[in-house]
Parts: C-alpha cells; sequence; structure tokens
C-alpha cells in the first residue's frame, strides 16, 4: 500500500491534494510526469500529473478534482490509509531551459501541474510570468505558491468574483500585446488549451500543454491515449503528455474523452447512491 | 507389412479421448473456460495411448524439451503425483502450457499417432496433471539447490521472465521479478481472457514460484522507477529482460482515433487484467459493442472477437486480409470462435473508418484482396481488388494487427543494441544481449510470438545466466 500522510480539501470539498508515501517515484519523478494510481483491488487506474515530489521524504503529491466515480473513491480515502497501488513516473518530462520571457498559464486543477513546471522555469533563469484561472473565487488553488514560484502573478475569475473578471486567455492577451514572449506554457481544461494555443498561434510564440486523455496502462502498451499532433497518432503517454499547443487536435481530444460518458455516469450514480445509503 | 490389420495397428486407432467443451451457444455468453478438464479415468485412458517411443518426436517439438513419455508413462499408471513433478523438471508453468501452446504444431504435429490418425492429446495430459496438483496434490515444492548468495532481477513477469525465474530459483540464486502493471502474468493476465486461462491459474503458478522464494515487485516500470544500471548498483549480478511486445499496432488509416476503435491490448487488458466484463461492479469501463468488427486472424483477433460476444454483441466479424489457410491463430481458437458464432470475412482489408458527427464510429470500408506472390514471411501475399470497396457497418472496432516493441526501457537505456523495428539483439543461441550482465528473450527480441517460444527462451537464457554466475561472462 501507498500511505496517504497528508490531506488536503479545496475549493469546497470539490479539489483534493494528497500527499502520499513512494519513496522510488519521489526519487525520479521530475516536473510535467505523471503516476497512475489505483484505490483498491477493483478500482480504476487514474493517471494524475505530480504536483510536487519531496525525494528526502519520499513523498509524492497529486491534486485532483473529484469529477467520477473513480476520484469520488479517492476522496474517500484518509490519512493513514492509501492507494494500493501508485507507478511511476511516467511521461517525459517538461523540457526546461533559459529562453527569455516564459508565461505559465494554469486554470482549475491544470494550476497543481503548473507549479512545479513554473518554479522549474524561474530557476532555469527566466524572467517567468505566471496566470492563473477559475470559474469563481472559491475553485482558485495554491495561489500562493505560483505567486512564490513566478515573478509576477495575474489571477482570473470567469465571474469576477476575484482579481480580473475574464479567463486567463484575456489576461494573456494583454501581456502577448505589451511584450515579446519567448515561451507559454498551458495545463488547465482542455477548451482553455485550445484557446490559449489558437492565441499564441496568432503571436507565433511557441506553446506547450499538458494533456490528460483516457489510458489504460500509461507505459505505451494499449493505445488508449491517442491524440493527433500535426496530423500524426501519438501516445501522451510516452510521446507525451506534453505537446506543441499548435499542432495538437483538441476538438478529438474533446471527443475521445467522451468515449465513456455514459459508463461513468452510470458508475458514479451507483456509488453516490451508496455512499448516501451509508450516511443513512 | 499390410497396413492397419496388425493388433498394434488396432491398438494405435483407438480414438482420442476428447475434453468436455461448454456447449457452444452457452459459453458464448459467459466468461467460464471453455474446456472443462479430463476426469483422471480419461486421463488414464488418453495416457494409454501413447507408444512411449523410443526417439519420441514430440520432445523434439516441445521449445522446452519435456520428458513427455515420462510424464505420459506417470499419468498412464495413475501416478498424477509424480507425473506433474516430472514435467516441472522441464516446465514451471504447465497448467498455462497445457492450455495455450500451439500443440498441433509442436509436440502434437511430431506425434507417430499423427501420421495415421490423432496424436496423443499432450496438451490435455499436460492440463491434466498440472490442474490434479492444485486441486489433490501435497503441495510439496521441487528441490532447490544450495544458495549460491547470487541475485538475479528479472524485467517482466511473463512467461519468459517466470520462466527465469523459476529456473534460476531452483538452482539457488536470489530472484526478484519487477512488473510494470499491478499484478504479475504479463501477456498471461492481461492477454488471454479468462475463458482461455482462468487468472487463478495464473495467480497460482506465480505463488508456486512465490512459494519458491521468488521475490514479485509489482508497479515497478523498469526504466523509469528504476534503471538497469540502478539494478546493477543495488547488487544485482544478472538481468533478463523479458519486456514482451506491448506496442500496439494500428492500420493508419484515416479515422482510425474514433471512438470505438481500440487496439486490442487496450480492449484486452480492459476487459482480462482490469476485469470490466463486470463492470460496474469494478471500476474500469469497456465498450460493449452491439455489432463488432474485429481486424486480424491471429489468437489475439479470436480472443478479441470472443470477448465482444459474450460482452454481449449481436453479431462480431472478423476481418483478415488472407485466406482461411494463412491464419495464424492456433487451430483450436479458430475452431472455438467459428462455432461460437463469429463471421469470418476472409480475404478483406479494411481502408477506412466511418464516424458520425459526435466522432463515434459507425462503420467502415473495406476492400476485397486475392492472393498474389509469395512475401517475405513465405505467405502469398494478399493484393487489392480494384474497384472492390463495400461498407461494413459496426459501433466496435478492434484491432489485432499485431504488436511491435515498447521502447519504453530501450531508450533509457542506450548502450543495449537494438534493431531496426526495436527488438533487443540477443544472442539466439544463449540470450545475450550487447550489455555486460544483461540478457533477454521473448517478444522483446523475436517480435511477438507464443507463451512456449518465450518460455524456450527464458529456458535458454537462465541457463546463461547461471553459467555467468558460476563462471563469469
Amino acid at each position: 500500500m501507498f500511505k496517504i500522510v497528508k490531506r488536503e480539501e479545496m475549493s469546497q470539498g470539490t479539489v483534493v491534494l494528497n500527499e502520499i508515501e513512494a519513496p522510488l517515484i519521489a526519487k525520479k519523478a521530475k516536473p510535467g510526469q505523471f503516476v497512475i494510481l489505483k484505490a483498491n483491488e477493483t478500482g480504476e487506474r487514474i493517471p494524475l500529473t505530480m504536483a510536487y515530489t519531496d525525494p528526502e521524504k519520499g513523498i509524492i503529491a497529486v491534486i485532483y478534482q473529484v469529477v467520477g466515480k473513480s476520484t469520488a473513491l479517492f476522496k474517500t480515502l484518509k490519512v493513514g490509509e492509501g492507494y494500493q497501488d501508485v507507478i511511476g513516473p511516467l511521461g517525459k518530462p517538461t523540457h526546461v531551459e533559459n529562453i527569455g520571457k516564459v508565461v505559465c498559464v494554469g486554470g482549475g486543477t491544470g494550476v497543481a501541474v503548473m507549479h512545479p513546471i513554473t518554479r522549474a522555469m524561474k530557476q532555469a533563469g527566466n524572467h517567468v510570468i505566471a496566470i492563473i484561472g477559475a470559474r469563481t473565487k472559491d475553485l482558485l488553488i495554491l495561489e500562493d505558491f505560483m505567486r512564490a514560484a513566478s515573478h509576477e502573478l495575474h489571477v482570473c475569475t470567469d465571474d469576477g468574483s476575484y482579481g480580473r473578471h475574464g479567463f486567463v486567455t484575456h489576461a494573456l492577451k494583454d501581456i502577448l500585446d505589451k511584450e515579446k514572449i519567448d515561451q507559454v506554457v498551458a495545463i488547465g481544461p482542455v477548451p482553455m488549451m485550445k484557446f490559449v494555443s489558437k492565441l499564441t498561434q496568432e503571436y507565433n510564440v511557441p506553446t506547450l500543454v499538458s494533456l490528460n486523455p483516457i489510458m489504460v496502462d500509461g507505459t505505451g502498451m494499449c493505445g488508449g491515449c491517442r491524440v493527433s499532433v500535426g496530423g500524426k497518432t501519438q501516445f501522451a503517454c510516452v510521446d507525451g503528455p506534453e505537446f506543441d499547443g499548435h499542432k495538437v487536435d483538441f476538438d478529438e481530444l474533446m471527443r475521445r474523452l467522451q468515449a465513456y460518458c455514459e459508463e461513468e455516469k452510470m458508475c458514479h450514480n451507483e456509488f453516490c447512491m451508496l455512499e448516501e445509503s451509508w450516511h443513512k | 507389412m499390410a497396413e492397419g490389420t496388425s493388433p498394434k495397428e488396432k491398438k494405435e486407432k483407438k480414438n482420442r479421448v476428447r475434453m468436455p467443451e461448454q456447449d457452444p451457444q452457452v459459453r458464448a455468453r459467459n466468461f467460464l473456460e471453455v474446456p472443462t478438464g479430463y476426469t483422471p479415468e480419461m486421463a488414464k485412458e488418453e495416457a494409454a495411448r501413447c507408444l512411449q517411443c523410443k526417439n519420441p518426436g514430440c520432445v523434439d517439438g516441445c521449445p522446452v524439451g519435456i520428458d513427455i513419455p515420462g510424464f505420459i508413462k506417470l499419468a498412464k499408471e495413475g501416478d498424477f503425483t509424480q507425473s506433474i513433478r516430472n514435467v516441472w523438471t522441464q516446465n514451471s508453468l504447465p497448467a498455462i502450457c497445457g492450455r495455450v501452446c500451439p500443440q498441433e504444431t509442436q509436440c502434437e504435429g511430431k506425434c507417430i499417432l499423427a501420421k495415421k490418425g490423432e496424436p496423443v492429446a499432450i496438451g490435455n495430459l499436460e492440463r491434466f496433471v498440472a490442474d490434479w496438483e492444485r486441486a489433490h496434490g501435497s503441495g510439496a515444492l521441487p528441490p532447490k539447490a544450495a544458495p549460491t548468495g547470487k541475485r538475479v532481477a528479472v524485467v517482466g513477469a511473463g512467461p519468459a521472465g517466470l520462466t527465469v525465474a523459476g529456473d534460476l530459483i531452483q538452482k539457488g540464486h536470489e530472484v526478484t521479478v519487477f512488473e510494470a502493471f499491478h499484478k504479475p502474468g504479463g501477456v498471461l493476465l492481461y492477454g488471454i481472457p479468462e475463458f482461455r486461462l482462468p487468472k487463478e491459474i495464473v495467480a497460482q503458478e506465480v505463488n508456486f514460484l512465490e512459494r519458491l522464494g521468488v521475490k514479485v515487485q509489482c508497479n515497478a516500470v523498469v526504466g523509469r522507477t528504476v534503471t538497469l544500471d540502478e539494478l546493477f548498483e543495488e547488487g544485482y549480478q544478472a538481468i533478463f529482460l523479458g519486456l514482451g511486445a506491448g506496442l500496439p499496432k494500428f492500420m493508419n488509416i484515416p479515422g482510425e482515433n474514433l471512438i470505438g476503435v481500440l487496439s486490442a491490448n487496450e480492449y484486452l487488458t480492459r476487459a482480462n487484467l482490469m476485469k470490466a466484463y463486470l463492470f460496474p461492479k469494478v471500476d474500469t469501463p469497456i465498450p460493449r459493442g452491439k455489432d463488432v468488427v474485429v481486424l486480424g486472424g491471429g489468437n489475439v483477433a479470436m480472443d478479441s472477437a470472443r470477448t465482444a460476444l459474450r460482452l454481449g454483441a449481436d453479431r462480431v466479424r472478423l476481418v483478415y486480409r488472407r485466406s482461411r489457410d494463412e491464419m495464424p491463430a492456433r487451430a483450436a481458437e479458430a475452431h472455438h470462435a467459428e462455432e461460437e458464432g463469429i463471421e469470418f470475412f476472409l480475404l478483406t482489408n479494411p481502408t477506412r473508418y466511418i464516424g458520425n458527427e459526435k466522432g463515434r464510429l459507425t462503420g467502415m470500408e473495406c476492400i476485397k484482396m486475392e492472393l498474389g506472390e509469395p512475401d517475405a514471411s513465405g505467405r502469398r501475399r494478399p493484393v487489392p481488388v480494384k474497384g472492390s470497396e463495400f461498407e461494413l457497418s459496426c459501433d466496435l472496432c478492434i484491432v489485432a494487427v499485431g504488436t511491435g516493441a515498447n521502447p519504453l526501457l530501450t531508450s533509457s537505456t542506450p548502450d543495449l543494441k537494438i534493431n531496426k523495428w526495436g527488438y533487443i539483439e540477443a544472442d539466439s543461441k544463449d540470450g545475450k544481449t550487447f550489455k555486460k550482465g544483461v540478457w533477454a528473450g521473448g517478444d522483446i527480441v523475436t517480435g511477438s510470438a507464443t507463451v512456449i517460444l518465450a518460455m524456450g527462451a527464458g529456458r535458454t537464457a537462465a541457463n546463461s545466466i547461471h553459467d555467468y554466475l558460476m563462471r563469469g561472462w
């Protein structure tokens, strides 16, 4: 078992942080890489990009949004309990080098994945501007961490309840209009990454996105995570998870993410009913 | 001598004892094993058909050289306990091999009885003695050599790796098997379906190795979680790579990323390893197609087609570009598939997938093929018949057209030499790679083949590793 040593709820309980004992993975993991977690014997293998690691303590951290049956099950795990299986580190690490001015855009729980990359970009000597966004103030995560990891931080909320009123793309556009940016990294919901990539293409700024399609093994074996990049099929688990945002077919990715929506509904509803009956 | 007149000849003609099977109509809707196994009487009767040849062809036909007449003789006498122990000396995984080996091209193909009639059912007998031991045996382990103090790392808990582990633990070495998945078994677990190889049997065969002292470490992606050089630093003196050929091949035709097109690797891994056929009792879903097309003509294609049927398909069609004679599937599998109602579309190749506005598969376009000149594999090359395109409807397509080498480990280990297809270069006589202290065998060297060939390669490598540990490279 991979024990949970710290657990925190954020965004009104819709987002959960787990620090997990996984010394071998903690020793190896680099920003941008992911792990696969499986809660118990009947559980599903769920890929999550790591938020941070502590190699000395042998700890990795994941931050996930509760969206379906499996993440709802993850949420029930308490400190001292744990995951039956944690596999990693998987995927290629983010390519980090000193290239000048970098904008790191994080949306929703994507901010968690963006954080170690932002920090690495800053450590590599880049001037790092971070933009983070959420639907509303209460859903915003890791603001302080992102402020510390960057040189300047812009916060946006879709409903204007905090920071700038509007999408992260609005804040990004202002920056692109104002100064020359050498690289954009965008991690968040697929539509956000799509529109960030569309925008940066107009300004001809290289843009990295991190994709999280449906996958089973995470080692290149099943091909479930295939994405079209520049017209070629790539496996997100081994060829990614980061790709050139200007070449990714986001519409196909969005459709493929819907592959099991009926099954998910069925499974999740059943799980919620079970939980309710326990509470009764 | 006149043929067919001597009493001996008459004895030879005695028919093979059939292994009882579930009725095709019933089994096509369940995941229980198809053949249900011999009774002890049936086993003794079948064993009595063996002529106990002095120069047995069957042993030559076996990639691991099991003493086939020897174990069959013991079975005939009803001494199943010694019979299985005889098999164990050459094969640590008999319950598996008895079920999945292509016996018709190996041991049984070389049986003298096959010349005039049906060969001895060697596979069925191997299966029987292994199953009998599991159900009734003493559980007593085979003898083990004194500890040598040498440590071996085996990468991949599939048939090749498990064979190496079984051989080397019995020779007195310490063995740890590293497996990337959360459970050991490799293709035996994720690839071969429950109805052909119950997972309980794989678990018990692995448990047998663990009782012998083999350590199994799951969730260890060698190349990522730990590298080969780190394993050497940790004190392992030899490493065997039995990585398998786990990279799915696709057709590379338009529409392949539509929802409803899956690699057989993904489909079978969901069904077998993740037990998605029990969804929603387990959390991993699997698409349940009503109108299913499977591409390919090998065992994996048969397994996929038969799984689709069991998951409630109304119709399953197998599309294969060559003719029935060139189908690489084990004869029993193709036969079972047809019995269950799988339709074969031979000499047919898909040209594109067709989808709806939601990006879901609704059909495919195929073209008729005809056989031309033989190609590099010696099989006649299929060539498209111009203008013969036609459409098939389907809501699920499983692509079972082969696998390639997974580059995950080799790309992170530059001093391992690989060939142009990405397979590891290893000496066929001993399994040695170009990296000192590292052996490889099975599909990662040969490309996709059979369980028993992987085991044969494991046996060869294990002997060489033992030699190295005791005497040097």
